[in-house]
């Protein structure tokens, strides 16, 4: 770097020599960054390798019998499901709470909701499940069974309705819950820091704050919400526990819209949960071929995530 | 003076469309020269809180007679009171004001609403957890235990363990490739990295107790289960988040720190170690622990890496090991008859770790709090 | 200028009586007494932190954003007090626009949609032609249109910082306001782009009445008709309206010795 010190060499190759230093701390970095970049290969290589057994392996040996497309289809449609249930109950009121504690809430009150919305982003996934089957499940009874009366014409909302309240539209309800802070806690972030200078230009013309809002802070925030919600349906489809405590079904190998009867599917991940433990052989191989879809799965949307967030960027300040 | 006022006319047509009929007089007026109000119609002060007082009252009292239902009552006043306001407001204030009032009443409720199950959660598993919060409960462990008793030591043990075992490895790694990011890297490789930090964040916790399984089960053979395969497991959770973090805090640096080191002769990498990481020291330390906080809790990696234990076990090359979540799990999904004593285990495990959470995450704001670099 | 000027409109008369503002226990400004005279261009001059934003922020309520604004006093637009109890300030701000330090067009609107914003908030649906019209007068008013009536459909963000400025005259003269206050309008600008905007001033206060707070002495006296100094006797002390007069009497013959050694460039 052009830092060192014997000028002549420095002025006339300013990248040319590198102090000892230089060049062993600088290799370090760029070691734990190439460390990475294999560790994320070595995830897609491995589970590869070990899920090749049951991409091969003949269809009677597949658990259901059928191949495993088939079985790996339901579960995947599971999956979406759920984490789509999740991330539309979600998004609502994760960008009101964001708005509510950076426009609304007295400036001292905000603060502390602030932490409290980083804290509960940390609240480990089982505790979630707990809550969720022994509280909210109960406790949708009363709705489910109104659902199944007045709407169960609707093929998601057939009968029967389940008695333990353990189904999948309560399971997406709790992965609402589960990624409400942290969808807020990424469009909050932003919507602080909205430039003052677009606040009060929209003032200054006789905004009201909603106005204001609109004209200011959704704009400038606009890319936080979809990468923030994009996260969040991330999240959704890996979220394992809280849906496999709550599902605890396992291997149904249909299609099933029903969201509030209790013969629901499980998700890719509750389904790996639930059966890894006590399966052996190519069975283990096909749940790792499962997982293995929803890496992938993951990985689309993520990606897609940063398309949008880099395209927007680009666009900032575009019409 | 003609100009103007044709322009003012103009300026009056657009307005009328939201605009009260009086105020439209005033108006008009104003074209000829006499003054434009600056009073609107407003609500008084205490209206909506008049009105959902009324409106509650009024909720009650029909959900009396047909079967009281807490939750009911809390909507219908809300979106009641919301329609309320917005019509009187609409026909008293013009229609922007009553589109704001509308919006904030929403926004308020909506936050409301979402605070409700997350009050729910902290209160549940802390009243559940409170049965079995004893000492006993960190004096032993499960082994030889059937039915009442035993205690969660082997898994606090083991969590300890494999969550230590996964931040040594991932914090100078997370620490050193932030480095690289913010310092050194430049051109495909800064950007390749980014992005793949970026997607590594999302991968599902499951993936990566498979990843681990499938590494070690090239080595081991089949049903392998190490203390260490979950270490590794949450590592690949753990370094993204660690990179994230320490990279906004080197970007809180500021740049002149760097020049003014550079230009008193320091080599860059000198710089980097005096300067501008005990600059952002208590940033990095903290987005640390919250990493920690974050993995802490996983319970589907271990599920499938760690397996299930129930004896203190401190070394994670040998053999399976319990944990906090996998213990709270199981002790829930597949408790003995009768089932109380594992279900209050179960919520008491829950309740630790989620202490152990809270700790860490304030310990850690305290930290950058008191340590932090100013940004102003 | 072009069509503006053609034909002067009287503009609103502004009387500030005895106004205090605080925020919080911080009493910013004390007792201010001045008129600011209608179609005129009022400078308002003096040291950093002597309040001569915050007085020109409660000229149309803007400085109630800060949380524990208040003010004491009244100010008296066109015979009404702004600060009468039920005074809507979003009302205030429709009749007393704005310009800022930094230009400050909203990043996410094109140049067209920039000058419109204030407009669209009174009407749903208002004509394309309509708006148009009014996008087109307000920008030939703030000397813009022949720069960018190619590119109305670009983004603000895209003009350089002296047409950002002009810019943002124009989406504050777009709602027909009564008073136009200006926050230091150029002291982000090159010289050549300040010149502009000075000359700008000149050709708006035949439409409007004009307050503009500048550090820069040469700007206030090229520019304004009126200027008022303020200062603070100490630091931590309210800032105080000190002198208002003619603009070319304050700079020749100030009555108050603080004016003097400041307009001199020396400080008091």
């Amino acid at each position: 770097m052009s830092t060192t010190t014997d000028t002549t060499a420095a002025v006339s190759h300013p990248r040319g020599r590198q102090r000892l230093g230089d060049r062993i701390f600088s290799g370090g970095a760029t070691a734990a960054g190439i460390t990475i970049l294999v560790l994320l290969a070595g995830v897609a290589t491995f589970l590869l390798i070990e899920a090749w057994p049951a991409i091969t392996a003949p269809a009677e040996d597949i658990p259901g019998g059928e191949g495993l497309f088939r079985f790996i289809l339901p579960l995947a449609f599971a999956t979406v499901v759920s984490a789509l249930i999740g991330l539309v109950v979600a998004v609502p009121f994760a960008i009101a709470i964001a708005l509510f504690i950076t426009h609304y809430a007295p400036r001292r009150l905000a603060q502390s909701m602030g932490y409290l919305i980083d804290l509960l982003a940390a609240v480990p996934s089982i505790v979630y499940g707990l809550w969720g089957v022994s509280v909210l499940a109960p406790a949708s009874l009363g709705v489910l069974q109104w659902l199944e009366g007045n709407v169960g014409f609707l093929p998601f909302f057939e009968g029967p309705v389940s008695s333990t309240g353990r189904t999948m539209l309560v399971a997406g309800v709790v992965l609402a819950v589960m990624i409400l802070p942290i969808i807020t806690a990424i469009t909050r972030e932003v919507f602080l820091q909205t430039p003052k200078a677009h606040k009060e230009a929209a003032y200054a013309l006789g905004a009201t704050r909603w106005e204001m809002i609109r004209m200011a802070v959704l704009p400038f925030g606009r890319s936080a919400m979809i990468s923030g919600s994009m996260l969040g349906l991330g999240r959704a489809l890996g979220e394992t526990m809280a849906v496999t405590i709550i599902l605890s079904a396992s291997g149904a190998s249909i299609f099933n819209l029903g969201l509030i009867s209790s013969a629901s599917n499980p998700t890719i991940a509750a389904n790996i949960a639930l059966d890894f433990p006590e399966l052996s052989g190519i069975s283990v191989n096909a749940l790792i071929a499962s997982g293995l879809v929803l890496f992938a799965i993951t990985l689309a949307v993520n990606m897609a995530a940063r398309v949008v967030i880099n395209r927007r960027r680009e666009f900032t300040g575009a019409a | 003076m003609r100009e103007r006022a044709t322009e003012r006319e103009r300026r009056y047509e657009v307005e009328r469309d939201g605009r009260e009929p009086e105020d439209e007089r005033g108006r008009e007026a104003g074209t000829t020269d006499a003054r434009t109000p600056l009073v609107g119609g407003s609500l008084p002060r205490w209206g909506p809180w008049a009105v959902f007082s009324g409106v509650t009252a009024a909720v009650a009292g029909v959900l009396s007679v047909l079967g009281f239902n807490v939750a009911l009552l809390a909507v219908a006043s809300v979106v009641l009171t919301g329609a309320i306001i917005y019509g009187w407001a609409r026909a008293v204030e013009g229609r922007r004001k009553a589109t704001d009032r509308a919006i904030t009443i929403a926004v308020s409720s909506a936050f409301a609403l979402a605070l409700t199950p997350l009050i729910s959660l902290l209160f549940t598993v802390t009243s559940r957890g409170l049965a079995r919060f004893d000492v006993q409960l960190f004096t032993e462990s499960m082994r030889g235990v059937l039915g009442e008793g035993g205690g969660i030591q082997h898994a606090i043990v083991g969590t300890l363990v494999i969550t230590g075992v996964a931040t040594a490895a991932s914090v100078p790694i997370g620490i050193m490739a932030a480095i690289y990011l913010h310092e050194y890297g430049r051109g495909r490789l800064k950007r390749a990295l980014t992005f793949f930090v970026d997607v590594m964040t999302g991968i599902p916790s499951i993936v990566a107790g498979l990843f681990a399984y499938a590494l070690f089960v090239l080595i081991y053979g089949p049903g392998i289960r190490l203390g260490v395969m979950g270490a590794v497991a949450l590592s690949v959770l753990m370094i993204p988040i660690v990179v994230r973090s320490t990279e906004e805090m080197l970007r809180v640096v500021p740049n002149g720190l760097r020049e003014a080191s550079y230009a008193l002769g320091v080599p860059k990498w000198r710089t980097i170690v005096k300067v501008v990481l005990p600059t952002s020291f208590a940033g990095i330390v903290s987005g640390a622990m919250i990493a920690v906080a974050r993995i802490i809790g996983e319970t589907a990696p271990l599920l499938i890496t760690t397996g299930v234990f129930n004896s203190v076990n401190f070394n994670p090359f040998d053999g399976r090991m319990e944990n906090l979540a996998v213990f709270a799990y199981n002790e829930y999904a597949t408790p003995g008859i009768p089932n109380e004593p594992y279900i209050d285990r179960a919520w008491a495990a829950a309740l630790t770790l989620l202490l152990i959470v809270m700790i860490l995450f304030f310990v850690a704001r305290l930290i950058s709090a008191r340590f932090g670099v100013k940004t102003r | 200028m072009t069509t503006a000027t053609a034909s002067a409109t009287e503009a609103k008369r502004v009387e500030v009586s005895d106004l205090d503002i605080y925020y919080g226990s911080f009493h910013a400004v004390k007792s201010v007494t001045m008129t600011i005279q209608p179609n005129k261009v009022t400078a308002i001059i003096g040291s950093s932190g002597c309040g001569k934003s915050t007085f020109l922020r409660s000229l149309n309520r803007m400085h109630e954003l800060v949380e524990g604004a208040r003010v004491e006093g009244s100010v008296i637009l066109d015979g009404q007090d702004i600060y009468a109890a039920d005074v809507d300030s979003v009302m205030v701000r429709r009749q007393v626009g704005m310009v800022f330090q930094n230009p400050n067009p909203f990043p996410t609107m094109s140049i067209g949609d920039n000058v419109a914003a204030g407009l669209r908030l009174n009407s749903r649906k208002a004509k394309k032609d309509e708006l148009d019209e009014i996008v087109e007068r307000s920008l030939r008013g703030a000397n813009l249109w022949e720069e960018v009536k190619e590119r109305l459909d670009r983004p603000g963000s895209s003009l350089s910082g002296g047409q950002q400025q002009r810019l943002c005259i124009a989406r504050a003269i777009a709602v027909q306001p009564e008073v136009l206050l200006m926050d230091e309008p150029c002291s982000a600008l090159d010289p050549v782009a300040t010149l502009a905007i000075e000359d700008l001033i000149g050709d708006l206060k035949n439409n409007y009445t004009i307050v503009i707070v500048t550090h820069n002495m040469q700007q206030a006296a090229r520019a304004s008709d009126f200027t008022a100094f303020f200062n603070l006797e100490n630091s931590g002390d309210p800032g105080q309206l000190v002198e208002l007069d003619r603009t070319d009497t304050i700079f020749s013959n100030p009555e108050n010795k603080a004016t003097e050694d400041y307009v001199s460039g020396r400080f008091g």
